[in-house]
């Protein structure tokens, strides 16, 4: 579990293709996935962000149990890959172990972390996933402040969406 | 009114829409003027979603009929729905105009 101020977990995950990611800072690490609606409402943002703020490190990671929702197996990932224009790689947490270091809750939980890998901001990307004027306010904001080497004004919000699916 | 039609809202707890659905559902209906209480049904197992055909949180059926017909062959489980606004955009909640529509369908 991390929190504000504490230094994140590093990771390496797979992509889609295969390929290992590292984590590098500054860097924004999205919990999300393919079956939930919230991951889905705000994905387009998220990416929008992720091509605004091209200094920052962007990982898309789904964590979820891919046997109980197979709309979130690495053939779905890499289907969605395919016909979508993604900003991020899609990185597979196929032993949870990412999410549950990151204490991540849900999909989408956003973490945002400094040049030092400390967490600097978590939570949801903006205040409505039904309001795409919204642009993921929050997430910007907490970017520009790091950008400006400053506190971020809002470190926490309640991060909304689906439950991660856990194992049994 | 008697011949008010049976309004469901079928929802899993694990998702957090249903309190938005719920409030926007009645607020249709009375708007309206459809006086039916709507029942609500908690999921809370995969084998009841099989059993109730529930494809996902929130589902609302109205008279039985799902007022977003899922998709051949979309699993029933334990999940949030996903469902598309008329313009296009994905959401946890159906389109109010779409429950608009089949509550004056079924009225």
């Amino acid at each position: 579990m991390t929190a504000i101020g504490d230094r994140a977990p590093s990771f390496t995950l797979p992509d889609t293709d295969g390929h290992d990611h590292s984590l590098e800072t500054p860097a924004v690490v999205v919990f999300t996935c393919n079956h939930c609606p919230y991951a889905l409402a705000w994905h387009e943002r998220i990416a929008s962000a992720a091509r605004d703020y091209p200094d920052v490190r962007f990982y898309a990671i789904n964590p979820n149990d891919a046997e109980r929702y197979p709309r979130d197996s690495l053939e779905a990932m890499r289907e969605r890959v395919a016909s979508e224009d993604w900003t991020m790689p899609y990185l597979r947490d196929d032993s949870q172990d990412v999410a549950r270091a990151f204490g991540a809750k849900t999909t989408p939980d956003i973490f945002v972390l400094d040049a030092d890998g400390l967490l600097r901001y978590r939570g949801a990307p903006d205040a409505d996933h039904l309001d795409p004027s919204l642009d993921a306010s929050w997430l910007r904001e907490a970017l520009d402040c790091l950008r400006a080497s400053e506190d971020v004004t809002r470190p926490e919000t309640d991060p909304v969406g689906c439950s991660i699916k856990w194992k049994r | 009114m008697s011949g008010d039609p049976a309004v469901e809202l079928l929802f899993w707890e694990g998702c957090p829409s249903h309190p938005e659905a719920l409030e926007g559902l009645r607020r249709i209906l009375r708007e309206e003027g459809v006086g039916t209480a709507v029942e609500l049904v908690e999921v809370t197992s995969d084998e009841q979603a099989r059993r109730e055909r529930f494809p996902g949180s929130p589902t609302i059926r109205i008279d039985g009929e799902d007022i977003v017909p899922p998709g051949e062959g979309d699993p029933f489980s334990l999940t949030c729905r996903v469902y598309r606004t008329r313009d296009g955009r994905y959401s946890p909640l159906p389109d109010p105009e779409d429950v608009r529509a089949a509550v004056r369908r079924a009225a």
